[in-house]
């Protein structure tokens, strides 16, 4: 798939070079088969890096098999993320930073509606939940609005680094309203600190891993119906495609940027809001989760809704299995150099279907 | 199209600079007091170092037009490894001799800039391949993994080479023979000497045919290939020049602060860099030191006379003021306060 980014210049000029059987800035032959070999070869040297890194510790199988799960439920929340990314980039084609901040806006404000830890029932805390949500929806359709859409005629840099400039103004705030200190959000299951344990086979499961999972499927499967089933969505599909075309059938693609926004917010809520109870929010847990969503959304090629969420399944497996076996200074470290050579080895995204 | 002449402002430019500097020599703190604590000689030295890491910075976003949110890890590892090489070079088994000799810590700030510029070369040649974003993620994440790595003390803590999140203290001052170039009305001399060659190398970069094949570069790369421009090995060759750039203004700044610590070489760090110049304006070199002192004394401001009047709001708000004001100038000078020429809006997008 050709990125936005990509101009139709290139296809142009590829047509009026002097030679027409070759692509357009032939790649050595090496780098032709680079690709192929890479993606095994890549996942070879991992696996046998973090096998010889855990063997160091007496690592068996059911430490791999608990890392692995563990895995799972952070890659969930990073997957949610990174579909937040790819939902703005493929309407807008900004890459919004700003992404962060609305991941820990979902949870900090839940706290703030339920007004502390003292107060929790179950339905105090999916009502609170769910306004969150809707008013980190809100704040990211109002960033769109006020910021983004005004400057909608700029290059792409200055958009980004816009949505850069929101990410600091937003988490200033933050720090502003919520002080530095970490807060704590109840366990969904038991409505408390502490949380139910559950042992199957022999590893251990928080009961909260298992809203991630099943609040993780719910969402990205509303998603689809949302692409799939409504007129808005369509729309949304189609601004992603062609926005000229689709303002020429009367799509509003400006709204539809907006909703885009939207659609991100709430992604960006929910994956922080599920996430909360096992970690401590603060009002900069933003930048970790956006930056490891982000890589999440490169993995899988910042354009592919599925992609992103096996990026994201993919980076939190691994970084998981990482963090077991290294220093624990080392554990962020994972997400980034992977974002280097996934960026190297193939910018096009990994886990994209092979059609070009 | 004639060439603008760049030596009068240049040298207009170095005449307030050392008359600036006679005057503070002379008169240590009038600055100060003149512009009531609002500008001092430490802050002047910084803008000065900015304005080195910054035209290296310029010259790659806003002529070459790659973006880099990573700037501040090179000024880290200048920083870092001047503070190493001086400070903790007993543990390399470096000879004392060699650790006290006047000009150790010049050879150490040459050799880092080399370093650094000859890594960032390497990347840069990997990475600049990538066009638009890609490259910009690709500095990010670099950026961040020096970070890591400086916190981490470089994966080795038994030599505790960088100290962690603590950092070095003690890093010694720059001397020429047996005269320490202190205190800080001396050494701003030093800083700005550096600094008003580098702008002089950015202009005449700017200036020459690889500053055309640049601008040319920014506008569209496929005509820059076309006419026979090797576009990638210019755009790692201006990365390598900015890299090294930043790599001298880190090994100033530690000989400056005579302490470093990681978090001044963070993500946000790099951000600052970023906002700095798109303040100034990217595609200037002009843009650079007026980027630079245009945000540090706003930060001054902010923090000494805005925010002081407001008893119930602390320093938190300057993060929130910084990002607003990133957000509205990007929004409505997107070529920077201060531009040579305007920067090209790519149609076509929402």
């Amino acid at each position: 798939m050709r990125s936005a980014a990509e101009p139709a210049t290139t296809e142009l000029a590829a047509r009026t070079r002097r030679k027409p059987q070759e692509p357009f800035r032939a790649p050595p032959a090496a780098r032709r088969v680079l690709p192929r070999i890479v993606r095994p070869a890549a996942l070879a040297v991992v696996g046998a890096g973090l096998w010889l890194l855990g063997r160091r510790l007496g690592y068996g199988a059911p430490e791999y098999l608990q890392l692995l799960v563990d895995g799972t439920v952070t890659g969930s929340v990073y997957g949610l993320v990174a579909v937040g990314f790819v939902v703005v980039y493929r309407v807008t084609g900004v890459i919004n930073f700003a992404q962060g901040a609305f991941v820990m806006l979902g949870p900090m404000l839940t706290i703030t509606f339920l007004g502390g830890i003292g107060v929790t029932g179950g339905v105090p805390l999916a009502a609170a939940a769910a306004t969150a949500v809707v008013v980190t929806a809100g704040i990211a359709m109002a960033v769109h609005r006020f910021t983004l859409h005004p400057a909608r005629q700029a290059s792409a840099l200055t958009r980004i680094i816009i949505t850069v400039g929101v990410y600091i103004s937003l988490q200033g705030l933050a720090l502003r309203a919520w002080g530095p200190r970490p807060y704590v959000m109840p366990a969904f299951s038991t409505l408390q600190m502490e949380d139910r344990l559950l042992q199957v086979g022999g590893v251990v499961v928080q009961a909260q891993s298992l809203w991630v999972w099943a609040v993780g499927v719910v969402t990205v499967l509303g998603l689809i119906l949302f692409f799939e089933r409504t007129v808005a969505g369509k729309a949304m599909r189609a601004c992603a495609v062609n926005r000229t075309a689709a303002r020429l059938m009367g799509i509003r693609v400006d709204r539809m940027a907006t909703l885009a926004f939207g659609l991100a917010g709430i992604l960006g809520a929910v994956a922080g809001i599920v996430l909360a109870p096992s970690t401590r929010p603060t009002y900069d847990m933003g930048l970790e989760l956006g930056l490891k969503g982000f890589v999440a959304a490169i993995a899988g090629g910042l354009t592919n809704l599925p992609g992103a969420v096996g990026g994201g399944l993919v980076l939190g497996i691994l970084e998981s299995l990482w963090a077991g076996v290294t220093v624990a200074g080392f554990k962020d470290l994972f997400a980034f150099v992977m974002l280097i050579l996934l960026l190297l080895a193939r910018p096009q995204g990994w886990l994209e279907a092979g059609h070009q | 199209m004639t060439q603008p002449r760049w030596g009068p402002p240049w040298l207009a430019m170095a005449a307030v600079v050392a008359a600036v500097g006679v005057w503070e020599l002379a008169q240590p703190g009038g600055l100060a007091r003149l512009s009531r604590g609002l500008i001092s000689t430490d802050l002047l030295i910084r803008t000065g170092l900015f304005t080195i890491v910054l035209v290296g910075l310029n010259l790659l976003m806003g002529y070459a037009g790659q973006a880099s949110l990573g700037q501040a890890a090179f000024y880290g590892m200048g920083a870092f490894a001047s503070a190493i090489l001086t400070v903790r070079g007993r543990v390399l088994g470096i000879p004392q001799d060699l650790l006290a000799a006047w000009w150790w810590p010049w050879l150490v700030m040459g050799l880092a800039a080399l370093a650094v510029g000859g890594f960032a070369l390497v990347v840069g040649l990997a990475i600049l391949r990538l066009r638009g974003h890609y490259l910009a993620m690709a500095t990010l994440g670099l950026g961040i993994i020096v970070y890591i790595v400086l916190r981490e003390n470089l994966g080795m803590p038994h030599l505790n080479l960088t100290g962690g999140f603590d950092g070095i203290v003690g890093v010694p001052r720059l001397r020429v023979g047996g005269a320490e170039l202190w205190p800080v009305q001396v050494y701003y001399f030093v800083v700005w000497a550096v600094a008003l060659t580098v702008v002089a190398l950015g202009l005449g970069v700017v200036h020459s045919p690889v500053g055309r094949a640049l601008r040319a570069l920014h506008g569209s790369e496929l005509a820059t290939e076309s006419v026979g421009v090797d576009v990638g090995r210019l755009k790692a060759k201006i990365f390598a020049l900015s890299a090294a750039l930043a790599s001298v203004a880190g090994s100033l700044y530690a000989h400056f602060q005579a302490a470093v610590v990681p978090d001044t070489f963070g993500f946000v760090p790099s951000l600052e860099l970023v906002v700095m110049s798109a303040v100034g304006g990217m595609s200037s070199i002009w843009g650079a030191p007026f980027g630079a002192l245009t945000v540090l004394l706003l930060e001054q401001l902010l923090r000494t006379h805005v925010l002081g009047l407001l008893p119930a709001v602390s320093g938190e708000l300057e993060p929130v003021v910084f990002g607003a004001l990133l957000v509205v100038i990007m929004m409505f000078w997107p070529a920077g306060l201060v531009s040579s020429r305007k920067v090209q809006a790519s149609p076509g997008s929402s």
